[in-house]
């Protein structure tokens, strides 16, 4: 399917050594997880590459520390162990204190399906949003991977997280930093395709009447975007690879001043007692092209 | 004389020691205090009187020297000694849990004057303390030393032993802990807390926490090449 070679989080270790090479407030801080990646950062900048060991409260502990010491924090693990197990250190020692990080993550929803629950993270994104102030970026190709990360590292002291999966796009998109970009123009509702969905999404709506919108920041919500797409008819059909419905209030919100109906599709609450591979997951969830096209033909017409 | 309330700073002479207990009944509305309002009360006297290095004119100096009260309940001690040595207004103390006070039942660092941390969750201080050395580190400020509080009982918190291990087996040298042990824990440490410092590679002393020359030779001991703890024992809570 892809002859792209690198995956996103190639892209994040080759993006982060040049930014720590550029600019000396950035510091990457890891649990174990991606330290051999960064064998050679750490070696050229043995001050601003800490791994902690497997201690995940400490990962996000310490990279509120150095933010409050003026660094430019870069944390990074699975999503599971990034954002759920240390989720009060995310509300307290970064949001609470008033200082700002980069949190990366990889294996998201169900990249390695064969793993099972124990990592996989689909209640991430839904997570952060009961916290104020966080910046969600759901890259859908390394080259994305790589903009957005530049785009975050550099955003001052904010908090940010960019979403890296091993499932990824056939080809990079013009992306913009918050804005939705539209794919496809259609008259007969909207689906907004997140980050590696939009392969499946423009698949599944090939034949049909749709605008194809594509998200690779989900929050800030591009609220104008969506309300420009979807002109007089207010249908809109959100695809998301995690936590199903994540974004629909957000959707809602944007469109609370015209009659509208909004689908939200993405992973399931209930957890999937499977292994097998991400085909299989995809497939399990209605993710796939397949499945997708019927969901949406059936709510658009 | 200078634990009148209404006084200002200006012009009268600098409050000490023996003014703490009169501004704490300022929030305690009691001349009588319960222990943990009082617990830290002579290890934060000693540190902001004769070891750290910062002050209200140096709050936010890169180099100064960063004390993170990571028990961030009973914080009443706190806020005397900050407000005895200038940080704020004594006559903010009244205005302890208020609506519009900056003086919370645990202190936030956003509306305190002088707080390096918000705290009140337990085990919050020690790893974000981890992370100030390594960012001090990282820029070359290396005659700034890190301090952080926390109390026995909150040593129970598994982040306390994630940052323990990690400073240790790192050799973090510019960062400080004092355990005020009150015996609080409800199961205790057996063996003593400075042990599991110690077993990490830590230096540690343990004082009388109500002896200031104790506590202050403790604090002011070499320790290099290592993270440095003093555990400062005072009445038990029960």
């Amino acid at each position: 399917m892809t002859t792209e070679e690198l995956t996103m989080r190639d892209q994040f270790a080759l993006t982060t050594a040049e930014l720590l090479d550029q600019d000396p407030r950035t510091a990457v801080v890891l649990a174990d997880i991606g330290a051999a990646q960064f064998a050679e950062a750490a070696r050229a900048h043995p001050d601003r590459v800490v791994n902690v060991g497997i201690r995940e409260q400490l990962l996000i502990g310490a990279a509120g520390g150095l933010a409050l010491t003026g660094m430019r924090p870069i944390a990074h693990t699975f999503a599971s162990f990034l954002i759920e197990r240390p989720f009060e250190q995310v509300k307290l020692d970064l949001v609470h204190q008033g200082v700002g990080a980069v949190l990366v993550s990889a294996a998201g929803s169900y990249d390695w399906p064969a793993g099972g629950r124990t990592h996989m993270a689909p209640g991430d994104v839904a997570l952060l949003d009961t916290l104020p102030g966080w910046h969600v970026h759901v890259p859908g190709h390394p080259a994305e991977a790589d903009l957005l990360l530049r785009h975050a590292v550099a955003a001052g002291d904010s908090l940010q997280y960019v979403r890296l999966s091993v499932q990824q796009n056939r080809e990079a998109r013009p992306v913009v930093p918050g804005r939705f970009l539209t794919v496809r123009e259609g008259g007969r509702g909207v689906v907004l395709a997140v980050g590696p969905m939009l392969d499946a999404v423009l698949e599944a709506t090939e034949t049909l009447d749709v605008t194809v919108l594509y998200a690779a920041t989900v929050r800030p919500f591009d609220a104008a975007g969506l309300r420009a797409a979807v002109g007089e008819r207010g249908d809109v059909v959100l695809v998301e690879p995690y936590l199903a419905g994540t974004s629909e209030r957000e959707a809602h919100r944007a469109l609370e001043q015209l009659p509208h109906r909004v689908l939200g599709l993405g992973v399931p609450v209930a957890e999937h007692r499977h292994y097998g591979s991400l085909p299989e997951h995809l497939a399990a969830y209605g993710l796939d092209a397949a499945h997708l096209h019927g969901r949406i033909a059936s709510f658009l017409w | 004389m200078t634990s009148d309330a209404t006084s200002t700073l200006g012009s009268a002479p600098a409050p000490g020691r023996d003014d703490l207990p009169h501004l704490i009944s300022l929030m305690t509305g009691d001349e009588k205090h319960t222990p943990a309002a009082t617990s830290t009360l002579d290890a934060l006297w000693v540190l902001y009187d004769r070891v750290l290095n910062v002050g209200p004119d140096t709050v936010d100096a890169q180099d100064r020297d960063r004390f993170l009260l990571s028990k961030g309940h009973g914080p009443m001690a706190y806020y005397a000694v900050l407000a005895a040595k200038g940080f704020f207004p004594v006559e903010l103390l009244s205005s302890f849990g208020a609506y519009d006070s900056p003086l919370g039942h645990h202190p936030d660092r956003l509306l305190v004057p002088g707080a390096e941390i918000g705290s009140g969750s337990l085990g919050h201080g020690l790893p974000l303390a981890v992370g100030t050395a390594l960012g001090l580190r990282a820029q070359g400020l290396d005659s700034s030393a890190v301090w952080v509080l926390i109390g026995d009982a909150e040593f129970d918190e598994g982040s306390n032993h994630e940052a323990v291990a990690f400073a240790g087996a790192y050799g973090l040298e510019r960062l400080h802990a004092v355990v005020i042990d009150n015996s609080s824990a409800t199961h205790g440490w057996n063996g003593g807390i400075a042990a599991r410092f110690a077993g990490e590679g830590w230096s540690t002393a343990t004082v009388d926490g109500r002896d200031h020359e104790e506590l202050y030779r403790a604090f002011t001991a070499p320790h290099p090449g290592r993270p440095h703890v003093v555990v400062a024992r005072v009445e038990p809570k029960n």
